[in-house]
């Protein structure tokens, strides 16, 4: 059967047919939905870990235990999770072990482009790459077997492009390799990893990428696809998409598998080929290593560093450098259209994140930021993210800012969803090293940015079962803070009132600011637009400053100033008050009202 | 009947572009072609520009079409269509929505947004082949404004076939198949006369 998949729905039934186990991992794009459809397979076992170490653990665990093992997650939480992957690389496994990381280019969503093949070459992993949904379905199988022929895990690499691009998959049969129950393997040489004997180990791992490397001299998936003779053009990923788009002769050595390379091979194709490049996106990963090889290679003075490819970037850099004729070219349409406004994301009409933001902008507060929803709290009017690096970071940087003597009371501000993740630890430093630091938990009820995933906070599993929710307020208290309360996301004095008193302590504080996602099913159902009154409206323009889309500039003028008033957009209203809460003139209708008024 | 289509979609969040792409993307693999589809949607449901890439053609490689080379341009909002005019080439068909959405810096007044007279300018210097509809205007006539990506679905199935750009194979049968495939069981007739009420606007 033929259909059409995205990359990631591609893994998921790879995942499937291969007969994974245990499925690990934490949201984030471009890689959330690969586990997100793998849940919706019959008899399966997934899950979301609080973060990307914890899932790798988890994955190894399951290797471990002879069955195969999966952890999936986006480029950057391969940091996260860096200890991990490198002991599994040292102990080997006794099943499958494939770690997917979803890079991403152009950085759509993301604070780097750090390219993650350097990873597979750093642990002495291999490392596999897909160019289409085929090949991603395709290579879960294909790293599975690596990873047990190898004693090895895998790194299977995908980008935002594979990932969030959908081409046509011939579906395969479910073959699950058949397991026996076995015992936990009691083998400390190989599975404790103390330095006696970590140091047997290692010249065992070296032995393994050399003999990987033989192994893909012959690998399917490593292929020579002949052409012209004038030029060779080495390539991976999606990259060789665009390749055969826009060489329509030229000889081409596609390689699925990215580290170790086939020396052998590469040599051969260099050798039949006038001139050779190489076409990767970000890193020049392979044109080095083919360099090392004593081979004459281009690739980065030709074709860029930064961002994401595509045809247009291919060509056009390939008629700069010579590769194709001037008329190769081709023109942009010939027409100015000016600065346009720019459209970037905000926080959603009915955002319950909004008020805190609103508040720490009139506090004049330093904000140490976190990755989510909130860090859109940065975006003009509200302005009041000041730094934001990674996850779990924002709370560090703010004590470490006020151990550093920074004259100002220090704000960190992070999500639910990120507090399990990395905030905790933090947040423990400051109660044990003594900041008068001020968190901020905005407890949206949901992993929020990467669209709604269950986290543990909210009492449902990826598996949509329930269990235990870790609650906030009595863990942030047993961690030892004394200044703790919570309040509810769209009670803007009450932020207000509790903020205005933390920073004014020299102790660390905790706000939990609780308020279910506007985006929620459940929370959608309750949406009441609010309605501006307008004789009671003078265009003070204090509702602007909390930055919500659904207020609008009126035509109307107010008679005095003759400033315009303000105008609610039904479509977009979610009735959550906030503006109503700050309007001096009570222009603003209450929800309690618009039914009194409907009742009338 | 062309060898290979690229279609670009643009939109802001929220306004069924994906559906859409969707739509177009099945449509193409029933008529035959081979089709590849890309999203574009950094933090799309935070009110932030869409953009899907859809192609159809005999082979197609890559799943993203370079500026300068979309043959079709489906755009839902006027500003998205100005911020994607550029990725057109030189005579190709272009279908805008005649919907604004505001961001926040045109209604902070930092910003203004374009007129339609610079809009229908600007899109005149690239083609001659453009349409403008009020596909929220249409679709509130049928009672439901979330229709109205339906409603320009059934503008373009005819716009194609009057360009030629499509073989008589693509009827709109096969549209209205893949379309009611995709929507709930109690909208199916609304989506029907959605995509018939369409393909009537291209008259008007």
């Amino acid at each position: 059967m033929i259909k059409m998949l995205s990359g990631n729905e591609a893994v998921a039934r790879g995942m499937w047919e291969a007969g994974v186990t245990v499925a690990s991992g934490y949201p984030g794009t471009p890689s959330t939905e690969i586990l997100e459809n793998y849940a919706l397979f019959p008899n399966v076992y997934a899950e979301w870990a609080p973060n990307e170490k914890v899932a790798v653990d988890v994955a190894i665990g399951a290797a471990y235990a002879g069955r195969r093992g999966m952890a999936v997650m986006k480029h950057v939480g391969l940091n996260v999770a860096a200890d991990s992957f490198m002991y599994a690389s040292m102990t080997g496994l006794e099943a499958g072990l494939v770690i997917v990381t979803a890079d991403d280019p152009a950085m759509h969503s993301s604070q780097n482009e750090q390219d993650n093949r350097t990873f597979a070459k750093f642990g002495r992993v291999p490392c596999l790459e897909p160019s289409d949904s085929q090949e991603a379905k395709d290579m879960v199988g294909d790293a599975f077997e690596l990873s047990e022929r190898f004693d090895t895990p895998v790194l299977l690499r995908l980008t935002t492009r594979i990932c969030h691009s959908a081409s046509s998959v011939e579906l395969g049969e479910r073959t699950a390799p058949a397991v026996e129950p076995k015992p936990f393997p009691r083998n400390p040489a190989k599975y404790v990893m103390v330095p006696g004997n970590a140091v047997k180990r290692h010249p065992v791992i070296e032995q393994r990428i050399r003999d990987i490397a033989a192994f893909a001299e012959t690998f399917p998936n490593n292929r020579i696809e002949p052409g012209s003779r004038s030029l060779g053009i080495i390539t991976c990923g999606v990259a060789y998409q665009y390749a055969r788009e826009v060489f329509l002769k030229a000889s081409i050595l596609r390689l699925g598998m990215t580290w170790p390379l086939p020396e052998k091979m590469i040599r051969k194709f260099a050798k039949s080929v006038k001139r050779l490049i190489v076409i990767e996106e970000l890193d020049p990963f392979i044109e080095e290593a083919v360099y090392r090889m004593g081979i004459p290679v281009e690739g980065k003075n030709i074709f860029p560093i930064t961002g994401e490819f595509d045809p247009r970037v291919v060509r056009e850099s390939a008629v700069r450098a010579g590769l194709l004729p001037a008329s190769a070219s081709v023109p942009l349409p010939d027409v100015e259209v000016g600065t346009l406004p720019g459209r970037p994301p905000v926080l959603c009409p009915g955002c319950p994140h909004r008020p805190t933001f609103y508040i720490l902008n009139k506090l004049k507060v330093p904000v140490n930021g976190d990755i989510g929803c909130y860090t859109l709290g940065l975006i003009p009017p509200l302005s009041a993210i000041h730094t934001c690096g990674c996850m779990g970071a924002g709370i560090g940087v703010a004590h470490g800012a006020a151990k550093a003597g920074s004259p100002e009371h220090h704000v960190a501000v992070i999500g639910d969803s990120t507090f399990f993740h990395s905030g905790i630890p933090a947040l423990i430093n400051v109660v044990y090293n003594r900041s008068p630091v001020t968190t901020i938990i905005l407890d949206n009820r949901i992993t929020g940015m990467t669209g709604h995933q269950e986290n543990p906070g909210t009492g449902r599993t990826l598996l949509r079962q329930e269990t235990v929710r870790v609650e906030l307020l009595p863990l942030v208290r047993a961690l030892g803070i004394q200044h703790v309360q919570s309040v509810a996301g769209y009670d803007v004095k009450a932020i207000e009132k509790a903020l205005r008193e933390y920073v004014k302590l020299d102790e660390p504080s905790v706000l939990i600011v609780v308020e279910p996602c506007a985006l929620l099913p459940d929370v959608r159902k309750r949406w009441i637009p609010l309605d501006v009154l307008a004789d009671k409206c003078n265009g003070c323009t204090l509702c602007f400053r909390i930055g919500c889309p659904a207020i609008l500039k009126s035509e109307e003028l107010d008679e005095k100033n003759q400033r315009p008033k303000a105008l609610i957009d039904a479509g977009l209203c979610t009735g959550c008050e906030v503006c109503a809460e700050i309007c001096p003139r009570e222009a603003i209708t209450f929800r309690s009202v618009e039914t009194e008024g409907d009742a009338s | 009947m062309k060898e290979t289509i690229n279609f670009l979609l643009c939109g802001v969040g929220g306004q069924g572009t994906i559906l859409a792409s969707d739509v177009l993307v099945n449509v193409g693999l029933a008529a035959g072609y081979q089709t590849k589809q890309a999203e574009v949607h950094g933090m799309s449901q935070r009110g932030g520009s869409v953009t899907s890439h859809v192609r159809w053609g005999k082979v197609v490689y890559s799943p993203l079409i370079g500026a300068g080379e979309a043959d079709v341009l489906l755009a839902f909002e006027k500003l998205e269509a100005l911020r994607s005019l550029k990725a057109m080439s030189s005579g190709a068909l272009a279908l805008v929505n005649m919907k604004v959405i505001e961001p926040l810096t045109v209604i902070s007044g930092e910003e203004t947004y374009p007129s339609d007279e610079a809009l229908r300018q600007a899109f005149a210097q690239v083609t001659s082949h453009v349409k403008y509809i009020n596909g929220e205007e249409i679709a509130g006539s049928l009672g439901n404004l979330k229709v109205a990506n339906v409603v320009l679905l059934g503008t373009l199935s005819a716009l194609l076939e009057s360009g030629g750009q499509v073989g008589a194979g693509l009827t709109p049968e096969v549209w209205l198949k893949v379309i009611t495939e995709r929507v709930p069981a109690k909208h199916i007739e609304l989506n029907r006369r959605a995509f018939q009420a369409g393909r009537e606007a291209v008259g008007n």
